[in-house]
């Protein structure tokens, strides 16, 4: 038996440990490790509930917009107070326009390298890796010119021996299985979606003020004064400078990104195989509709084992079934519960760390284990696909025959809807997700403009706390999944918080039953050719994103390996 | 010429956040000129891509590890830098390191990159600096100017009523 310890699995220093042990070249058991503390919730007692949203986007250096936006849904659903149709559709937009930044980013720059050679596309031929991309789809810049031109950038770079940004990657690993050519044409499209990352980014920026942390936010509506003629505000001029960047994106997401994710994963089809781990998925809707939060563009929902006609939609920001079923066990993790060490519903939530050393079977992580009605759940754009399939939700339904239709093409066999229940499926969802909220973007762009059009200028309600105890909550699917918030406040100032983030109903430990979440299951089983190189580890972790809160980055001066991989 | 001011760190880890304070100050106390821009990056990765990409100068101002006292305020440049923000196992790890990598890569690379660093005490939960960290931010602070000054930025300070006057 091999132990392989992989310390941390994501960016920079300490957020996320994995543990495998591995016989005959399987994983046999997995631990997932959350190695940072997150504290928000003690940050933010006793502060005013309408300041929450800027301390709360600090959580996490990736995701600043969507803790953003869930927590002024929580203390607005704490007040029951409506929101203005403008400020609905200008935050819709913001959310749809970040996921498609983070879904290319997380495709292209992240994931892609696990699967993608980039020493081997320096060998492949531009003619070949053309004449490729054009059996998969119109793509403008498939052209023998423009990947010639990229692959002599690449030659250029690695030639400096200088890596940089592909420094670590697994390059001629023997589970690297793409021709030269398919990796060329990846690598091509990898470099454009640095561009195509930068104009999604450019709309959170123009409607959010700024980016990486928006400004434009408040409890009860937006910031964004809404003037057609005036020029310090959201102007029609900007607005249809937004729609020329949404077409932008279109072309490369359909055309580049979708017929990518469908091939690649084609011609690593036995990764359909594995990965499936926690079949049971939660997803929430997305895009409210109306001021009170009862019509949604995205629907979202429970799925049971993985079997879509058990789908039961979540349907509104007051909805109970959602409410009720979220608690939180701190059995394998670092914190004690005072007065029972029970699994808790967030309202009632504690975040008292307690400190040990990593003990396979007692506590191991700082992330708590969520569960929905005392079970696991997987989320992410895997576990919303499946919703909106389940719900019925035409576009997507759309975009995922397109990706299966392609995969089969290239597979030569045909791969079913089944096989999204696996590593390379969590990756194929996101693709699907990615395309489906380009669509959802431009929808929310022109209600926003038929709104104007109608003479409604509104943006802000104002928010009254009254005397006394209220509690509320809201979430919303983020990039990487069901994310809520959950807040009570006592005459006008919050008295508990907590954060319930995608990361954490995926990484999480062992629960209360010891039954282990969804980052472990799913490295049950999973190959792994050789333990000092664990590049198939890295794909079934990576296909869920991770992301864990609180990227503390410090800068090392004395260049101290601050990561490893140790086989034991 | 295009001069970007970046401060980084976690504001809600108290002295891990000191390059965003930094920068606040730097913000605070002087008026700039239009070729400045400040920019408050907490601990974003990718989405900095638009923010550096082209500039002529880059500033960083962030917490450093260092075998020196807290509060120690230290200066890099250019060549210096990219071996601290290098140290990184897989590709899923974005921070600097890899902004400025991809900007080698697209030919957008700043034309010098300047890091005020400040070795910090506590990096516990909280929003305030420690003492001895939040002493030397107006020096942190006006070694960042000193830059500015030597790149010809003109700086003007900020009078109490929020109006600039010439220094």
């Amino acid at each position: 038996m091999t132990r392989i310890t992989i310390d941390p699995i994501t960016r920079i220093e300490g957020h996320l440990r994995i543990d495998c042990e591995v016989n005959n070249g399987k994983v046999t058991n997995a631990w997932s490790s959350g190695q940072m503390w997150r504290g928000i919730e003690i940050i933010l007692k006793d502060r005013d509930p309408r300041d929450a949203w800027i301390y709360a986007q600090r959580i996490c250096g990736v995701c600043t917009t969507v803790h953003a936006i869930v927590s002024v849904r929580a203390i607005e659903n704490a007040l029951n107070l409506e929101v203005p149709l403008n400020a609905q559709y200008i935050r819709n937009m913001i959310v749809a326009a970040h996921g498609i930044h983070d879904h290319i980013v997380h495709f292209y720059q992240l994931a892609a390298l696990d699967w993608v050679d980039i020493v081997s596309a320096l060998s492949g031929s531009p003619e070949g890796a053309s004449k490729l991309g054009g059996t998969l789809s119109d793509y403008r810049r498939n052209g023998v010119q423009e990947i010639r031109q990229v692959q002599e950038k690449l030659k250029a770079f690695v030639g400096t021996g200088q890596l940089g940004v592909f420094a670590s990657g697994y390059w001629g690993h023997p589970a690297m299985k793409l021709p030269p050519d398919v990796n060329l044409l990846a690598a091509t499209h990898y470099l454009q979606a640095l561009e195509y990352q930068r104009i999604a980014n450019r709309i959170v920026a123009i409607l959010g003020s700024k980016t990486p942390h928006i400004q434009n936010l408040a409890v009860g509506g937006v910031a964004n004064p809404i003037n057609p003629d005036s020029q310090s505000t959201l102007t029609l001029e900007r607005l249809f400078a937004i729609k020329a960047e949404i077409d932008k994106l279109g072309e490369f997401i359909n055309q580049a990104m979708v017929p990518d994710v469908a091939a690649v994963g084609a011609l690593y089809a036995d990764w359909t195989q594995y990965g499936a781990g926690i079949t049971d998925y939660l997803s929430v809707p997305d895009l409210p509709l109306d001021t009170k939060g009862t019509r949604f563009e995205l629907p979202g929902g429970f799925i049971a084992k993985g079997d879509l006609s058990t789908f039961k939609p979540i349907t509104s920001y007051q909805d109970a079934f959602f409410r009720d079923g979220v608690k939180e066990s701190v059995k394998h993790a670092w914190y004690q519960y005072k007065g029972g060490d029970g699994a808790r519903h967030p309202y009632e939530g504690q975040t008292h760390p307690h400190h040990t050393d990593f003990q396979d079977n007692g506590k191991y992580s700082w992330v708590k284990a969520p569960t929905f009605y005392d079970k696991r759940v997987q989320v992410g754009p895997l576990a919303n696909v499946l919703g909106m399939v389940a719900a019925g939700h035409e576009p997507t339904k759309r975009h995922l025959n397109r990706v299966l239709d392609i995969a089969s093409t290239v597979a030569g066999s045909k791969i079913p809807v089944e096989a999204l229940h696996s590593t390379i499926g969590r990756i194929a969802a996101r693709a699907v997700r990615c395309a489906v909220l380009l669509e959802s973007l431009q929808n929310q762009w022109q209600l926003l403009i038929d709104n104007i059009a109608k003479g409604d200028f509104d943006t802000f309600n104002r928010p009254v706390f009254p005397k006394g105890e209220i509690r509320g909550f809201g979430y919303h699917e983020a990039p990487r999944g069901v994310l809520s918030h959950w807040a009570v406040i006592e005459n006008g100032k919050i008295k508990n918080y907590q954060a319930v983030v995608p990361s954490t109903w995926n990484a999480g430990p062992r629960d209360d039953n010891d039954a282990p979440g969804p980052y472990e299951a799913s490295l049950f089983d999973n190959p792994v050719a050789n333990a000092e190189l664990p590049l198939e580890v890295l794909r079934t972790v990576h296909s869920f994103d991770p992301c864990l809160a609180c990227a503390i980055h410090l800068v090392d001066a004395k260049k101290r390996p601050i990561v490893q991989v140790k086989a034991l | 010429m295009r001069v970007v001011v970046l401060g980084l760190g976690n504001i809600l880890l108290r002295d891990e956040g000191v390059g965003v304070r930094v920068v606040e100050a730097l913000a605070e106390r002087y008026v700039l000129p239009p070729e400045v821009e400040v920019v408050d990056g907490g601990t974003a990765g990718m989405e900095l891509l638009n923010v550096i990409a082209s500039c002529d100068h880059l500033l960083i101002c962030d917490a450093v590890k260092e075998d020196a006292p807290p509060g120690t305020v230290i200066k890099l440049v250019d060549a210096e830098i990219p071996a601290f923000f290098q140290t990184r196992y897989s590709p899923h790890q974005l921070g600097l390191a890899d902004v400025l990598a991809t900007l080698t890569l697209t030919d957008e690379a700043p034309g010098s990159v300047t890091l005020i660093g400040v070795v910090p005490l506590d990096m516990e939960l909280g929003i305030e600096l420690s003492p001895e960290v939040g002493a030397v931010v107006g020096k942190a602070m006006e070694d960042v100017a000193a830059v500015l000054r030597g790149l010809g930025c003109g700086l003007g300070l900020r009078s109490p009523m929020g109006v600039g006057c010439a220094e």
